[in-house]
Order: C-alpha cells, then sequence, then structure tokens
C-alpha cells in the first residue's frame, strides 16, 4: 500500500508534492532509500485503519434492539462486511459497547460497571429510542436515556432500529470517531482524557441530542 | 349458574360477597377467612393449576368495592378444561393475607410480585422480598396513588445471599437423603400444617461436600438469621464456589441473573433474580387508550410482537362482547402463526448456538429474515408490528400476499428439514441435551407452565385446542408433546410445532374468507378515510376513537391466547373509561424462569446454559 492512500487528505494539502510535478513513481522518505519494500505513513493513520475495520462490540443488547442486532449480524446484512463482527461477550476485550434496549434503574448499576470494565479507547453506541431517551417508556423504572450514565458517542433512532440503521451508525462512528483518534490524546499531562468524567452537566464529550441522531 | 359457583357458594355460604359470569368467565369474591378453605376447595375439585394471581387497587375505581386493595387468584382446571376466580379484598393498613406458596411453587413469585408492586403482605410467605424492583426502591408503583414519574434510582445491586442461604438449606445441599427430607419439612413451607408438596424438593442435589461446610451452612442459616453479605462469605469456610451467571452473559438473551452455588461445576443451589427489563408495562398501559396498549404489547415477547397483540385485542373485545369478522380471524390465524413460527426459529437457532452449534443460527435467520420481509410490507415494521387492533386489524392483506407467504412457507420448510439433519442424528448435540434438566408433568403444572415446556413435560394442553379461538377448531393440526420433558424435548416440540403451523397457515390460506377485516361498530373500530374526511360525523367519531378510546363497560376479565412460549394471559379491569382500569398480563416466560433455577440444581453449568435457551425466556415479557 502506499503512502499517498493512506494520508490522502494530507497529500492533497501539499501542492508542491514532487510526485505530481514529474509524474514518476511516488519515492519520498525512505521510500527512496528502501523502494517498495517499506511504507511512510503517519502512525494515527495506520493504528485508526487497524482500530477502524476491527472494531471488537460488546453488545449489551436487553430487550427488543438486540433481536434486530442478531438481524445484523447474521447472513442477511452481515455486519462482518464493515469490520465490526467479532462480537465480545466480555468487556475487557471490546472498545465498542454496544447498548441494545431499555435500561431500567435495576440494569443501571450493571450497565456502568460494564462500561467502566472496558480498556480505553472505547466507544458507545446507544441503539433504539429507549437507550437514547427512555422512548415511550415515561415510567417509575426507566431510565430516561443512557447519557445519564455513561457517555455516548452515536445514538441510532428507531424502535428499534432497522439493520440499515445500525450499519449506518457503525459506519459513521468508524469515519467520524475511530478514524480521527490520536495516539497524542493519551501522553503528556495536559493531555485531554479520553472520555471526560461523569459531571452533572452530561459528561459526554462528543455526545449530541438525540434529534440529531442519525437515523434509519 | 355455573356449576362450581354453585358448589362454592352451598360450601361459603356465609363467606361468599359475589359470584359474576360475565362474558363467560367464572369468578367469585370471598372474604378473606375463607381464601385458603375455598382453595383447598377447588383444588379438590379439579383446579389443580394456579395460572395466575394478581393485585388490583381500586382507590379510584368508580364503582364501590368490599376493600381498597384485591387480589385475584385464577384457578384452573386444565383435566376438564374450566376455570374460575377468586377474589379477596383487604384495606390498608391491614393488608395481610395467608401466603399459597406452600400449595404451587409459581405462588411464591406471584406474592412477591403482589407484595412489590401492590404493598400486599402474605403471611408465612418463605421470602417476601420485591422480585421487579430493585431491593432499594421504596413504595409500591401500581397502587393509584404512586405517581408513575417518581423514579429511583439504585445504587449497588442484590447480593441475593439471603435468597442462596435459603435455598441452600431447602435444597439440604450436602445432607444425606433422610436428613434432607427433615429439613424440608422443618422450611417455612410447611408453616400451614400441611406437607410441602412434593414439587418443592422433587429435584433435590447431587453434589457433596466435607462436614465441615454442612455445619457451616447449618449454622449460618439456622432461625433465618440475616447475614451481612461478608458475612455470609467469610464464615462459610466452605468449598462450595459462588458465581453469577449474568445479567451481562451471552446466553441470558438480554437480562435475567442466576446466582449458584457451584461443586466442582455442579449447581447444587440456585436463586434466579429478575426485574432487569421491568419498563413499568402495566402501570404506562393504565395511561393509555384501550388500542393505544397496542405498542406496549408489542414489546413484551418481542420476536412474536404480532401475537401478543393478538392476545391483547381478543381479552378486550371478549370484555366489549364484540365478535370479529371471519377474514379477522383467518387473517389473525395465519399472521399469528407466521410469528409463533418466526419466534422458535430464533428460539432454536440462538439454543443452538448457545451449545455451538453455529450453522443452524444462519439457516433459521435467512428464512426468518424473507417473514420479516412480508411483515414489513404488510405492517409497515420489521419486529414491532402492531397489526392488532381492537374489533379487527390495522389494515388488509396487500395484493399478492397470501402468495408471498405460500412462497416463504416453502423456505420455511426447507429451513426446518435443514436443522433437523443437521442435529437429529448429531451425537455431540444428543449428549448435551438428551436427559438433561427433566421436569416431570407435576413439577411443571406446579409452576405454572404451559406452551412447548409444559407440552414437553407430556402435557397436552394447548390453549389454541383447549378452549379454541379465531376458528382454530376448523383446522387439522396436531398437538406435538414430549415424552421426557428433557432440553431435546423442548427443542423438538418447537420443531414439528414449526410444522404444524405451516400446515394450519396452508389450511387457512385455502378457506380466507372475503368481507371486511373489522367490525362494523362506530364505537370500536376507526370509520373508513372516505367518511373520516368527507363529513362531519366520521371525523367526529374518528376524533373520539383516537382521543378518547374504544369505551369498555365496567367489568373485568381474565382472558388468554397461545403466544409462541405459552399462555399470554391478559386481566384487563375496565371502569367504563376508554383506557383500561388495570392490565395485568399473565407472561409465560415469568412462570418459566420461576421453575429454571430448581431445573438445573444437580446439573452441570453447561447443561444450565442449553436448558436456558430451550426455555426460551423473553425478558420483555418476563419483566414487562
Amino acid at each position: 500500500m502506499r503512502s499517498g492512500r493512506l494520508g490522502a487528505p494530507w497529500s492533497a494539502a501539499i501542492p508542491w508534492a514532487p510526485w505530481k510535478r514529474d509524474g514518476g513513481p511516488l519515492t519520498v522518505g525512505l521510500e527512496t532509500i528502501f523502494g517498495n519494500s517499506v511504507v511512510t505513513t503517519k502512525i494515527d493513520d495506520v493504528l485508526n485503519w487497524a482500530r477502524k475495520n476491527s472494531l471488537f462490540p460488546m453488545p449489551f443488547g436487553t430487550a427488543c434492539c438486540a433481536i434486530e442486532f442478531m438481524g445484523l449480524v447474521s447472513a442477511e446484512f452481515d455486519l462482518s462486511r464493515f469490520g465490526a463482527e467479532v462480537v465480545r461477550f466480555s468487556p475487557r476485550q471490546s472498545d465498542l459497547l454496544m447498548v441494545m434496549g431499555t435500561i431500567s434503574y435495576k440494569q443501571a448499576p450493571i450497565l456502568r460497571r460494564i462500561y467502566d470494565q472496558m480498556p480505553e479507547p472505547k466507544w458507545v453506541l446507544c441503539m433504539g429510542v429507549c437507550a437514547c431517551s427512555g422512548g415511550f417508556y415515561d415510567n417509575y423504572c426507566t431510565v430516561q436515556g443512557i447519557d445519564d450514565i455513561i457517555p455516548v458517542d452515536i445514538y441510532v433512532a428507531g424502535c428499534p432500529p432497522r439493520p440499515e440503521g445500525l450499519m449506518d451508525a457503525i459506519m459513521k462512528l468508524q469515519a467520524e470517531k475511530v478514524a480521527k483518534m490520536s495516539v497524542l490524546r493519551t501522553r503528556g499531562p495536559e493531555a485531554p482524557a479520553a472520555v471526560a468524567p461523569l459531571a452533572s452537566d452530561g459528561g459526554a464529550v462528543t455526545a449530541r441530542p438525540t434529534h440529531e441522531s442519525p437515523g434509519p | 349458574m355455573n356449576d362450581t359457583l354453585q358448589r362454592l357458594s352451598e360450601r361459603f355460604t356465609d363467606q361468599l360477597l359475589e359470584t359474576s359470569e360475565a362474558h363467560g368467565d367464572p369468578a367469585a369474591v370471598l372474604r378473606r377467612e375463607a381464601l385458603l378453605p375455598a382453595i383447598d376447595f377447588l383444588r379438590a375439585e379439579g383446579y389443580t393449576v394456579l395460572e395466575d394471581l394478581a393485585a388490583v387497587d381500586y382507590l379510584t375505581y368508580p364503582l364501590p368495592q368490599p376493600g381498597r386493595l384485591a387480589v385475584m387468584y385464577q384457578l384452573h382446571d386444565i383435566e376438564r378444561r374450566r376455570r374460575v376466580r377468586l377474589k379477596v379484598h383487604v384495606s390498608p393498613p391491614d393488608v395481610h393475607l395467608p401466603t399459597i406458596s406452600n400449595r404451587w411453587n409459581i405462588a411464591d413469585w406471584l406474592e412477591r410480585e403482589a407484595w412489590d408492586q401492590f404493598g400486599i403482605v402474605f403471611d408465612g410467605h418463605p421470602n417476601l422480598k420485591r422480585i421487579l424492583n430493585h431491593h432499594e426502591f421504596v413504595g409500591h408503583p401500581l397502587r393509584k396513588d404512586y405517581p408513575i414519574k417518581t423514579r429511583q434510582p439504585l445504587s449497588e445491586n442484590d447480593s441475593l445471599v439471603d435468597e442462596m442461604a435459603l435455598r441452600l438449606r431447602t435444597n439440604g445441599v450436602l445432607l444425606p437423603r433422610h436428613d434432607r427430607e427433615i429439613l424440608a419439612a422443618a422450611t417455612p413451607f410447611s408453616d400451614h400444617g400441611e406437607p410441602a408438596p412434593p414439587g418443592n424438593v422433587s429435584f433435590g442435589a447431587r453434589g457433596g461436600a466435607s462436614a465441615a461446610t454442612l455445619e457451616a451452612v447449618e449454622k449460618l442459616t439456622a432461625g433465618g438469621a440475616v447475614l451481612s453479605e461478608p458475612e455470609f462469605y467469610t464464615d462459610l469456610h466452605t468449598d462450595l464456589m459462588f458465581l453469577n451467571i449474568g445479567p451481562s452473559h451471552p446466553a441470558t438473551h438480554g437480562a435475567l441473573r442466576t446466582f449458584v452455588a457451584l461443586d466442582g461445576e455442579t449447581i447444587v443451589a440456585a436463586v434466579g433474580e429478575i426485574g432487569y427489563l421491568h419498563r413499568g408495562f402495566e402501570k404506562t398501559t393504565e395511561t393509555q387508550c384501550y388500542n393505544g396498549v397496542i405498542p406496549y404489547t408489542d414489546r413484551l415477547n418481542y420476536v412474536s410482537a404480532i401475537l401478543n397483540n393478538f392476545a391483547y385485542c381478543k381479552a378486550v373485545e371478549r370484555l366489549l362482547g364484540v365478535e370479529t369478522t371471519p377474514r379477522c380471524k383467518a387473517i389473525r390465524v395465519i399472521i399469528g402463526e407466521l410469528s409463533r413460527i418466526i419466534d422458535h426459529l430464533v428460539c432454536v437457532g440462538t439454543n443452538l448456538v448457545d451449545i455451538g452449534a453455529l450453522t443452524n443460527y444462519w439457516y433459521t435467520f435467512n428464512v426468518r429474515e424473507r417473514v420479516y420481509d412480508i411483515f414489513d410490507k404488510l405492517t409497515g415494521a420489521r419486529l414491532t408490528n402492531s397489526y392488532g387492533r381492537i374489533g379487527g386489524l390495522a389494515r388488509d392483506f396487500y395484493p399478492g400476499c397470501t402468495e408471498d407467504i405460500l412462497k416463504v412457507l416453502v423456505d420455511i420448510e426447507r429451513s426446518i428439514s435443514e436443522v433437523e439433519t443437521l442435529v437429529k442424528q448429531n451425537r455431540i448435540f444428543l449428549d448435551r441435551v438428551q436427559d438433561v434438566c427433566s421436569v416431570d408433568a407435576r413439577t411443571a403444572l406446579s409452576y405454572g407452565w404451559t406452551g412447548p415446556i409444559l407440552r414437553a413435560s407430556g402435557v397436552a394442553y394447548d390453549v389454541r385446542k383447549a378452549y379454541p379461538y379465531d376458528g382454530y377448531d376448523q383446522y387439522d393440526w396436531d398437538v406435538p408433546v414430549g415424552s421426557v420433558g428433557d432440553t431435546y424435548d423442548r427443542i423438538f416440540v418447537r420443531m414439528y410445532e414449526m410444522v404444524q403451523s405451516v400446515k394450519i397457515i396452508r389450511q387457512a390460506i385455502k378457506t380466507l374468507p372475503g368481507g371486511p377485516v373489522n367490525v362494523a361498530d362506530k364505537n370500536v373500530c376507526l370509520p373508513s378515510k372516505d367518511d373520516t374526511y368527507n363529513n362531519i360525523e366520521g371525523l367526529m367519531n374518528h376524533f373520539k376513537l383516537i382521543f378518547e378510546g374504544v369505551k369498555v363497560p365496567p367489568g373485568e376479565i381474565y382472558d388468554c391466547s397461545e403466544a409462541a412460549n405459552g399462555e399470554l394471559g391478559f386481566y384487563v379491569v375496565a371502569d367504563g373509561s376508554g383506557r383500561p382500569y388495570r392490565n395485568r398480563c399473565r407472561p409465560p416466560s415469568f412462570m418459566a424462569f420461576a421453575g429454571y433455577p430448581e431445573m438445573i440444581e444437580g446439573y452441570m453449568i453447561a447443561d444450565a446454559i442449553a436448558t436456558l435457551g430451550s426455555i426460551n425466556i423473553i425478558a420483555g415479557e418476563l419483566d414487562r
């Protein structure tokens, strides 16, 4: 693979790129010495490329939405085409928490514990209106949106969302969140935390209101 | 007068306050003192199954009642096919009733639910604690004076050690058999001077452990001592290992928790905890008009949503005295049986995944997607269809629907035979499921089991045969039953039921009548769009039905249908308005999971996982 493919936005931004002028093969940096046996790129690009295409979802399916998730991973929709199919039921082995279904107050401490058990970097996908906002269960036992408990990266509307909606959310998450990670974020004392601590103001760094969710 | 009510009134002349036979649903209101004698009398008469036990709060009910809170006991004579309901009223602060958990196994959990939701105290109950709400919850949410939006967060989950201590003691874990019998006799189950029914101790434990452990368990659980969690573990110098299976576990299908005591890999005691998906179905539906409840019923057993719609509609229709049209009945049979098939496909497919046979999952889910395509075209939704309406259906078949269904039936048959071929002769599969967690018919009935899991234990009870509705008696079909009641039987009863469902659908399509799908009653069904848009009467009719709901006259009914997991019952109390005053759902999964801890005792963890799949617990229905 040539570095130009991984760093496409970067290369496009440099008008004096030598390979553009003479039209010859791409040779910059170490490649001028080692030829095609090496690839030069940015560490972030490589890591993000790998992360993006090997998400390990932890399906926290409690209700109806989990059935649509089962549809998504079965042959018809086949999530494995998008590099997120190896589900891990152990939070310690996964990086994408998929909350699918109603979260009751009885369930809430468990959800929080599972989130805390997942190693960094991690993302949270919130599937269906119950998990997003409580849905039409506006009553004594249902949590009115899981962003009261854990930060959420992406919301999917629907009751339940169709598998296409969930697929779209996963692809958006890959493109907008996972592909934009940086190794620098965990270095140095001033580095921002991957996820802000839970605060009364909601706490979720990247959470958006549910009405902006990418529905099907 | 109904024969049973006649005999009841002869026997309990003074204590019988009222009898009713409205809608062919016999019920008797009794004084509290007469409850236990009446239940024992009816048991001797043949009413050997406790179908349901639920409470009602009559605080805001327009008609006068003998007391604020009522508890209803729905009894069923499964052989003679008759039902009767007993009701007892109590008023706060004296909300005590005698327990019947020593008579039926299922009464234990049902009474816990009545305590949790309504605050009714059952004297003599072995462990009256909350079941659906969490242990830090204060108050009783289904009482009419509990505001529906008063939310109570939970800080930490229940450790369940109290239940485990009781269970270890009840099981007489680690004791020789004769000592175990003495222990069983000494448990709170026999407080009313009646020996515990054999069902309560039928499985026993196969484990064995050191005498020191035995002493420790004895010491810790003697006299019903309440222990804190650290005390329980540190003082119990034990070689038992305690393990939580769930609530977040790939095989717990949502949200179930089983807390087990292990001796090696053998489960010697197990307790189940539910309520993780309790989302207030019963309270929330009291705020919706009758048709507005239908989307909530979708999410009970969300794997076969349409069957729940129809079961609920049928109960309300019976309360209204409405007879649906022949075409509506036939369509309900066709689409209901399709739903049953996809439910069983998911159950069998995921059960086989749980025991390692992944291929079957693809076979079952591929055809399920084909059925979804039909539902999608017919109802606009894949999973939560909301297809039923009171007095009819949301819409008629689209053109070409029956051809699509006939086509998919061929796929279904192929898929069933493929799965059958893969597993039926498979030695590994057979070793995993045969003679594993068998349940005898008596225990199954004591737990109130219905549906495929009861039929696997050899009881040919199917609501569609016993109390035919929607014209099920016109079709030629059989009820598959098992012989042993093990996991194998439970899986294969479902497989053969799918074959029968295909048979029913073919007959129903062949004889599908024409005509309207909705009853021609302006008080029940919406007017046609033509009327709604073009004349004021139609518009007003539409408006009133949508905003005020179908007006159901005061009364109550218990009505049930055969859903995919068994008898799905609705106990609806109407107060004359457009909203149900009380909408109790009798979920078959609740009964199934109540029996699960006892089933798995004495077996290995791997057996427990295979068994959990075979009883097909759907959390939405279990916890409501």
